[in-house]
């Protein structure tokens, strides 16, 4: 045995006791000198060894130069014939990971230890060689690897099979010579043996099917002793009936008595891994399931966690697809409610969710009641969860489920969980009308003592949409109105909201709440204030205004369709005048694209290091200007009524002007005139110009707008152009381009070309690009440019427009009344085979992509492992076609994925275009 | 077949063995994985799984979890916890199986005073240990009586005469007897 490595320490109980305690990576560097003692002594050795592999596995780094060092003298100790002393050296040689120029040293050492008597030598020398060793030794040594996966002795065998399995990685070519040797080795009695050739074998034959199959069907007769090979053979078992699945629709599966007689295997492993594969199998029936759910039940009661674990774990799997098949674990399951593992307990109610029926709905929620108040936040999440799919499942248990819900809203959590539970209750009342006042009355009584400032004004804001709609409203009242005596200011304007919300909705309400309102007119925060005047204004409270109630209703419930950072902008950059701000000139677009500081026109081009002059922010100067300008205004109209005229504006404009012209464009009338993509880079990272185009496209027209910089300090380019070559893009005619006057350093700037194109028509190609200009040197020092010129062109990338720039990515909020609303006379069908693809996911994604439309309700993202998806996507198509479009996708065996397209629009002729894309694509 | 069916497919696989000490501090580890390819990221890994399991009591069987989608099975004796990280679709009772192979092994070899101090005082048979139970994430053997033999014959001195054997020697010399008969 080996030795302590220092000096004992007699006093047990110190904590901080251990041999290693203050050890030093140089020192122990140090110490390693004695492997070079010409008189080697093995125990000390071995004890340097230890430290050094102490140092590494506690994290240190060992330098290159150290490692070498360390390396070639553990290489001496190959003369000591101390078995010990071997065995550490085998392990620190692995540590060490030397270079290939280094393990040269070491390879004659480790090869005549391959052949040695010694067993323990040969399995340890095969391993470690066939750790360090490249492609190039292995032919060396190869005919000792083939002897070895024979040899007699297990740990020989295993050695050099387990090897193989880590080398068919690197050198496939190499290791699949082997075949026969390994072949061999399955017949071996001894049981690791067996099962390290077994995953050998399949690993070199998996990609031939027939060759699987055979190997599949001649062991699973029963020559295997080992219950690890028995696990492989049965996960190789399951990969054979997935593959032979699409031929034997009718009779028996194939290999499934292989499987059930599995079940009955003395090893608790080989029965799970059989009962697994037999839940997962490809439409499985209730008869197949009925055996492997008996040994999945009994493994329920197991005394180990890890047995029920593994059980329960399946078994909910198996309850998402065939609930009914696991109803009869169900008294099992509810032990395990209270088991002592939380893993296994939250898994045990989860499951029990999914199956329970409406009649054992009530005992569950006792059940769980006890359960709740000794988990983690996140597995409460979990069971809320799965409470609130029970309770859709089953309206008529809402009363007990809602109760619940509300129980344990009031006791202690975070916010995640109490989020959950708000968002559960909400879901309930808006999907069954029974729930809808009991689960309002439960909101109530939790904004009375919330600590959470946001849940409260999501409640607050809830309550004003339903609960003018309830058979009673005035109760929910005196809960809101508490709110404005009781909370801090932002859940108190919340709640002056909700209140006038009850007061435009029920006349008879609105004398209280004009009383109510007086007093929060009181109120120390100004926000609140502010609101309550607004809405006693506009609810014709003080008699001054009086509305027609439908502008009201629409003032109130509206949606606002602005987002906010714009809306905040343009009231910032707002100046009191004549005129009134107003809301419909906010862009509506929600990127805004990231334009660095513009110099105004005329001004000197500042040079390196000159401070940046004029107002903060041209642009923003310059949107107020245009929309104040009459004709500016009136934008949408003008452009949707007259053919654009592109030579005109871009005589008349300059870039930047055309620039925020098309942005306004965009922001204001996408869907009427077209819509500008996403800019799309033409330049690598860190060129002399950065170079990206934003497509804007029109009914008759394409305008790319070049946004471009001048990242060279000593350069100022004047006369900046873009020329385009349309050569492959044969619908395409240019009509107009607009030079960039001067484009100094670090300023960026736009030049743009536009392009006629068959009205309405979704014309697609490819477009070359160079970039054209003067480039004029900069005196550093003063920032001056000289006068003379001297002209130049860069090289930019391709471009292409798609069909997908021709869609508009709008989503809906409700695909199915979407899609039921649309006429099925424009609905056409198809299907397309996709080919093989990595993945499902892959497929989805590229198809999306394609077609460049939004998806909706979150069906872009694919469940792993699943077999078949269904997306939806929305847009609208140029000529403001609204489209839907229902794709069905699933996936074979060899990956080869198939999909079925189903687009509704408001034009058959769109509904084929979009085919036409997929067609082409 | 590589892809979505890869895990179920092939042959089972350890992702990493961890013996931490009772404030989670590092005996031995051995990471297979490159899932956690620093040593922080290692320490991190360590760090929370050991927060997760702290309460649960493991010591009579092996307790097991899901974490950071990895299934790890531990087990806990005096001073001394034992973890095993398999993938999310690996068979359970496999690495449960490896775990006790581990755990059984290093009883038989410390001669069932497991505790931290005669951990570290043997780090040599426990880093000889996990090199006989796995090989860079495959299994290589379970089998608690034959690991311990693999170990201990490597660590007698075969030359030395019978009477000049400590008593420990003694004792290996035994088990190398055993062992020899088990593997036969």
């Amino acid at each position: 045995m080996a030795q302590p490595l220092v000096k004992k320490d007699d006093d047990r109980d110190e904590e901080e006791y251990s041999p290693f305690l203050g050890i030093e990576k140089g020192a122990v560097l140090q110490e390693a000198r004695v492997f070079n003692d010409p008189q080697i002594d093995p125990r000390r050795c071995s004890q340097v060894i230890t430290k050094l592999l102490y140092l590494l596995n506690q994290g240190e780094v060992f330098t290159k130069v150290e490692a070498t060092e360390v390396f070639f003298s553990v290489t001496k100790l190959f003369q000591s014939k101390d078995i010990g002393l071997r065995r550490m050296v085998y392990v620190i040689i692995k540590e060490l990971s030397p270079s290939a120029d280094e393990v040269i040293i070491v390879t004659s050492s480790l090869m005549k230890d391959m052949t040695s008597k010694t067993d323990m030598y040969r399995a340890n020398a095969i391993r470690v060689l066939c750790r360090i060793t490249d492609g190039t030794l292995l032919t060396q040594i190869e005919r000792y690897l083939k002897q070895a996966i024979v040899d007699k002795n297990p740990v020989v065998a295993s050695a050099a099979l387990v090897s193989g399995i880590h080398l068919l990685q690197t050198t496939p070519e190499i290791v699949k010579r082997w075949s026969n040797e390994v072949q061999e080795a399955v017949q071996s009695r001894a049981a690791l043996v067996q099962f390290h050739a077994l995953a050998l074998l399949h690993q070199i034959r998996q990609n031939d099917r027939l060759a699987v199959n055979k190997l599949v069907s001649s062991l699973s007769r029963g020559s295997v002793r080992s219950p690890l090979a028995q696990c492989l053979l049965i996960r190789y078992t399951s990969q054979v009936i997935r593959e032979s699945a699409n031929n034997t629709q009718t009779g028996d599966r194939p290999f499934y008595d292989f499987l059930e007689g599995c079940l009955r295997h003395k090893a608790e492993m080989v029965i799970f891994e059989a009962a697994r594969a037999i839940t997962e199998l490809n439409g499985v029936t209730s008869r197949e399931l009925t055996p492997a759910i008996t040994v999945l039940q009994l493994f329920l009661s197991s005394s180990k966690p890890v047995l029920r674990f593994a059980a329960v774990r399946t078994l909910n799997k198996v309850a998402m697809t065939h609930p009914m098949a696991v109803t009869n674990c169900n008294i099992d399951m509810e032990s395990l409610i209270s088991d002592q593992n939380r893993s296994i307990a939250t898994l045990a109610i989860t499951t029990l969710l999914k199956t329970g029926n409406e009649s054992s709905v009530d005992r569950l929620m006792k059940q769980i009641t006890n359960f709740m108040s000794d988990i983690a936040d996140e597995f409460k999440i979990v069971v809320v969860e799965a409470i609130r799919s029970l309770c859709l499942k089953f309206p008529l248990k809402h009363r007990s489920l809602m109760n619940f819900l509300s129980n344990i809203l009031r006791e202690e959590g975070g916010f995640e969980y109490k989020k959950a539970i708000v968002d559960s209750i909400v879901i309930l009342i808006r999907d069954i009308p029974e729930a809808k006042e009991s689960g309002l009355l439960h909101l109530c009584e939790f904004i009375e003592d919330c600590e959470f400032t946001y849940l409260s004004t999501q409640i607050l804001h809830f309550l004003g949409i339903e609960g003018p709609k309830t058979s009673d409203p005035s109760k929910y009242i005196r809960y809101i109105y508490n709110r404005v005596h009781l909370e801090n200011a932002t859940v108190r304007a919340g709640a002056v909201s909700t209140l006038v919300k009850f007061g435009a909705m029920i006349d008879e309400l609105k004398p209280r709440i004009f009383v109510l309102l007086r007093r929060c007119l009181f109120d120390n925060d100004d926000e609140v204030r502010d609101r309550a005047t607004l809405y006693l204004k506009t609810l014709g409270g003080d008699g001054a205004v009086v509305q027609t109630g439908e502008d009201v209703k629409e003032f109130l419930f509206g949606s606002l369709d602005i987002p906010l950072v714009n809306l905040e902008n343009s009231l910032k950059n707002y100046e009191p005048s004549e005129e009134s701000f107003d809301i419909n000139y906010v862009p509506k677009e929600v990127k805004t694209q990231p334009l660095a500081e513009t110099k105004a026109p005329g001004k000197k081009p500042t040079g390196l290091g000159a401070p940046p002059a004029g107002p903060p922010s041209t642009v923003d100067a310059y949107e107020k200007l245009l929309s104040s300008i009459p004709e500016f205004a009136n934008f949408g109209k003008l452009f949707k009524v007259l053919p654009f005229d592109f030579s005109m504006l871009f005589h008349t404009y300059n870039t930047l002007e055309i620039f925020l012209i098309l942005k306004f464009i965009n922001a204001l009338f996408p869907i009427f005139i077209g819509q500008s993509s996403a800019p799309v880079e033409l330049t690598e990272a860190e060129t002399e110009y950065a170079v990206n185009v934003v497509k804007h496209i029109f009914d008759g027209h394409v305008v790319f707008q070049y946004n471009c910089t001048n990242t060279i300090p000593e350069q100022l380019l004047e006369n900046v152009t873009v020329i385009v070559d349309a050569s492959e893009a044969e619908e395409f005619a240019e009509v107009a381009s607009k030079p960039l006057r001067s484009l100094p350093y670090d300023s960026p700037g736009q030049t743009f070309v536009a392009f006629e194109k068959p009205e309405g028509v979704p014309a697609v190609g490819k477009f070359s690009n160079m970039l054209r200009f003067i480039v004029k040197e900069v005196d550093p020092s003063t920032g001056e440019a000289e006068d003379d010129g001297v002209e130049d062109e860069y090289q930019l990338e391709d471009l292409e427009v798609v069909a997908a720039d021709y869609m508009l990515k709008v989503g809906v909020s409700n695909f199915r009344t979407a899609w039921e609303s649309m006429v099925a006379d424009c609905e056409r069908v198809d299907e397309y085979g996709l080919g093989p693809r990595d993945s499902l996911a892959e497929a989805v994604n590229a198809v999306i992509n394609l077609l460049g439309m939004q998806p909706c309700e979150g069906t872009e993202v694919v469940p792993s492992n699943s077999r078949s998806h269904t997306c939806l996507l929305s847009g609208v198509y140029i000529g403001n076609v609204k489209v839907l479009v229902r794709l069905q996708f699933g996936i074979d065996g060899p990956k080869d994925v198939a999909m079925k397209l189903a687009v509704r629009s408001e034009d058959e002729a769109v509904s084929d275009a979009i085919h036409e894309i997929v067609a082409s694509g | 077949m590589s892809g979505i069916f890869s895990s179920r497919d092939s042959c089972p696989e350890v992702k990493n063995i961890l013996i931490l000490d009772s404030e989670g501090k590092r005996v031995a580890v051995k990471y297979y994985s490159d899932e956690w390819p620093t040593n922080s990221a290692r320490l991190a890994f360590e760090k929370s799984l050991f927060a997760k399991t702290l309460k649960s009591n493991a010591r009579t069987e092996a307790e097991i979890t899901m974490f950071d989608s990895n299934i790890v099975i531990y087990k806990s004796v005096q001073d001394l916890h034992f973890f095993i990280t398999g993938g999310d679709d690996e068979n359970e009772l496999i690495l449960a199986n490896v775990l006790q192979g581990l755990f059984d092994a290093t009883a038989l070899l410390l001669r069932n005073t497991i505790d931290k101090r005669e951990a570290l005082e043997n780090l040599d048979i426990i880093f000889l240990c996990i090199d006989e139970l796995v090989d860079q994430g495959t299994i290589l053997e379970t089998d608690a009586n034959i690991l311990a033999g693999k170990v201990a014959i490597q660590n007698m001195d075969v030359s030395a005469p019978l009477s000049e054997q400590t008593i420990s020697q003694a004792l290996a010399t035994a088990r190398e007897h055993l062992t020899k008969s088990l593997l036969k």
